[in-house]
């Protein structure tokens, strides 16, 4: 008997006996839907995270440096307190380095605070305001819109009243004028824009790029903090020649910070890769806590499965009596009870996406989360096995069944 | 060469400790055309003879030749593959799948044989024609009447066109008024060439056959062909 079209019967008789039972069926699957959601949902949200990852690595640059006091990820209390100790980066550490250094892009010191902006009536509170120089432009990676320009090595030297916005700040403030070589007041004090960044999105969907303002590091010295911890930015500009630049940094900042052989650094160069570390470690976490979720509940799905399927065919007992004597092989009968089981359990990941779909629309609201078709097929195939694996059995004994007493049973 | 040929077939069961001689060195032989009815008691061993016949059993002991193959030692999946070629079942109680329409309950055994859609289709509704339900190819089973059912089973029994039609007690279900006129369509059937092989233990169906073989305690006790037109032991 041709195998597609034993496939096919197989197909129409258990979607007959889903029909049948469509209660029971959706009752049974609900071990699968659980799994299945588990599975999908997980999987959105490590894609998510890699994804999210990946759009502010690529805003950033991968060949860019932050240098600071203390690392990125500080494990323990006791290490913070220890950290805090350690001096300031100053201004004048950064002017040192970046004589010291000859063989990077770009260094750029970079200080952060929050402020009000306004332009006449309209206001645009809780704006991030950074402090840096005409080399922020190359070491943060920034597009400048059309018709403006970043602040000069002039204007930055000298301190001058001018700043370049992000794209939210322009659309808050200038939601139909050209804002360049308008007057916006940061804190009550006028400063001239001279251009206006291009959109960079979410970093890590966490907080935006786009909401901040920068202005000559001088400006921000004089008027809105004397004496900030600076973080370095340093674009290598090669990311072949990453390690090397962190040696030769390392050393100069040794040198501006003047280290004496023995002396542990006071300072940490962080680099975009320890976010990608810690980023692994999350996903497998999440990977490990949702397999075992996923494990469970799929087991104990399965196991429903078996049980209902035991359930029909002794149910069908003389319809499988039946169909053995009009010619029916063992392995067609396997078939269409594995099929059986099979669709059932297709039918609890259908149920399953149906669920996960408005969970990873909300998710959307966090990270660039989508369900992927490779995960729904991933999905769909988890389901379709456990129901081969779990339906084995009873379609086994089905397919075993001697025709003469399966015809006999009452 | 006979159609059926049984060679001092036996059967025995293991029940617990006890054998059971359901049959004991029966030979029968039939040929093609012949209409045969098969009686006995209960517990003569007419069922198990059935099941032998029927190819949904094999013998202990003895040959079994159906068409010059020798079943009497195939595995499952040969046997299904006979009983798909050669058999065709007529049972009390009907066997049909309820879930089915007329038409999806005769292509079933066609779908074994693994005819396209579009040819087991045509032969469906044939079949169906043949036993005068042709105009109820799509009612479902609980749609029809008893007769109605048997008829669909027998449509089911003729559409492989297979050397033996083996029909078990089919009027048992049935009044008697219906009873006569689906004995009435065997006979016709019988007319047209077939071979039917109806296995009661009512004499006033077995007197349709031209011939009875009786059973008694598992051995043929009779073996007689009426109308004088064939003798028992050809």
């Amino acid at each position: 008997m041709n195998f597609l079209l034993e496939l096919g019967e197989g197909l129409r008789i258990a979607l007959e006996a889903i029909r049948a039972n469509k209660l029971r069926s959706i009752l049974t699957t609900l071990g699968i839907i659980i799994g299945v959601v588990t599975v999908t949902l997980m999987g959105t949200a490590i894609d998510g995270l890699n994804r999210a990852f990946m759009q502010s690595i690529a805003k950033l640059g991968v060949d860019t440096l932050y240098i600071s006091r203390t690392g990125w990820f500080v494990e323990t209390y006791e290490d913070w307190t220890r950290l805090r100790t350690r001096p300031q980066i100053t201004l004048r550490d950064v002017m040192q380095l970046e004589k010291e250094v000859h063989t990077v892009l770009a260094v750029a010191p970079i200080v952060r605070s929050m402020a009000g902006v306004k332009y006449r009536e309209r206001s645009s509170q809780n704006v991030s305001i950074v402090g840096s120089t005409d080399q922020m432009v190359l070491t943060g990676g920034l597009g400048i819109e059309t018709g403006g320009r970043f602040f000069t090595a002039e204007e930055s030297d000298g301190g001058r009243p001018v700043c370049v916005i992000g794209s939210d700040v322009a659309t808050n403030l200038f939601p139909r004028l050209n804002p360049v070589g308008k007057q916006v007041k940061i804190n009550l004090r006028p400063y001239e824009v001279v251009g206006v960044l291009e959109s960079q999105g979410m970093f890590m969907g966490a907080f935006s790029l786009d909401n901040q303002v920068i202005i000559p590091v001088r400006q921000f010295l004089t008027h809105f903090w004397h004496d900030p911890d600076f973080e370095i930015q340093v674009k290598v500009g090669d990311v072949a020649r990453l390690e090397e630049a962190k040696d030769e940094l390392r050393g100069a900042m040794r040198k501006v910070r003047r280290l004496e052989p023995g002396d542990a650094d006071d300072f940490a160069i962080n680099q975009q890769e320890q976010i990608a570390e810690r980023l692994r470690v999350v996903s497998a976490t999440i990977a490990a806590v949702g397999l075992f979720i996923t494990g469970l509940s799929l087991f104990v799905g399965g196991i429903g499965i078996m049980n209902i399927m035991f359930v029909s065919v002794t149910e069908r007992t003389r319809e499988i009596g039946l169909r053995k004597a009009l010619g029916a092989k063992r392995r067609t009968i396997l078939v269409q009870f594995l099929i059986e089981a099979a669709a059932i359990c297709v039918v609890g990941g259908l149920l399953a996406l149906a669920i996960a779909w408005p969970v990873t629309l909300v998710l959307k609201h966090f990270m660039p989360a989508q369900l992927s078709l490779p995960l729904v097929g991933i999905a769909l195939l988890v389901s379709a096995l456990t129901g081969l694996i779990s339906g084995f059995l009873p379609a086994w004994r089905a397919a075993r069944m001697n025709p003469v007493d399966a015809l006999r049973n009452e | 060469m006979s159609l059926i040929c049984l060679t001092n077939i036996a059967r025995r069961y293991v029940m617990g400790a006890e054998t059971i001689h359901a049959l004991r060195d029966v030979s029968v032989s039939i040929e093609r055309g012949e209409y045969v009815a098969i009686m006995g008691p209960s517990g003569s061993g007419k069922s198990t003879l059935m099941n032998l016949l029927g190819c949904l059993d094999t013998p202990t002991e003895g040959t079994y030749e159906l068409n010059g193959e020798n079943v009497s030692d195939m595995d499952d999946n040969q046997l299904a593959d006979i009983r798909n070629r050669e058999i065709g079942f007529v049972f009390q109680t009907f066997n049909l799948l309820p879930r089915a329409n007329a038409l999806r309950n005769v292509e079933l055994p066609l779908i074994y044989s693994g005819m396209r859609l579009d040819e087991r289709r045509e032969r469906a509704r044939e079949a169906l024609q043949q036993v005068g339900l042709g105009d109820r190819v799509t009612h479902k089973p609980n749609e029809l009447s008893g007769g109605q059912r048997q008829r669909v089973a027998i449509a089911r029994a003729l559409v492989t066109r297979p050397s033996i039609i083996l029909a078990d007690e089919p009027t048992g279900n049935l009044d008697s008024r219906t009873g006569e006129e689906i004995m009435q369509l065997f006979a016709r059937l019988s007319e047209a060439g077939n071979t039917i092989l109806l296995v009661t233990h009512e004499e006033s169906i077995a007197a349709h056959a031209r011939r009875v073989v009786r059973l008694l305690d598992g051995r043929v006790a009779a073996d007689e062909a009426k109308g004088g037109d064939r003798s028992p032991e050809a």
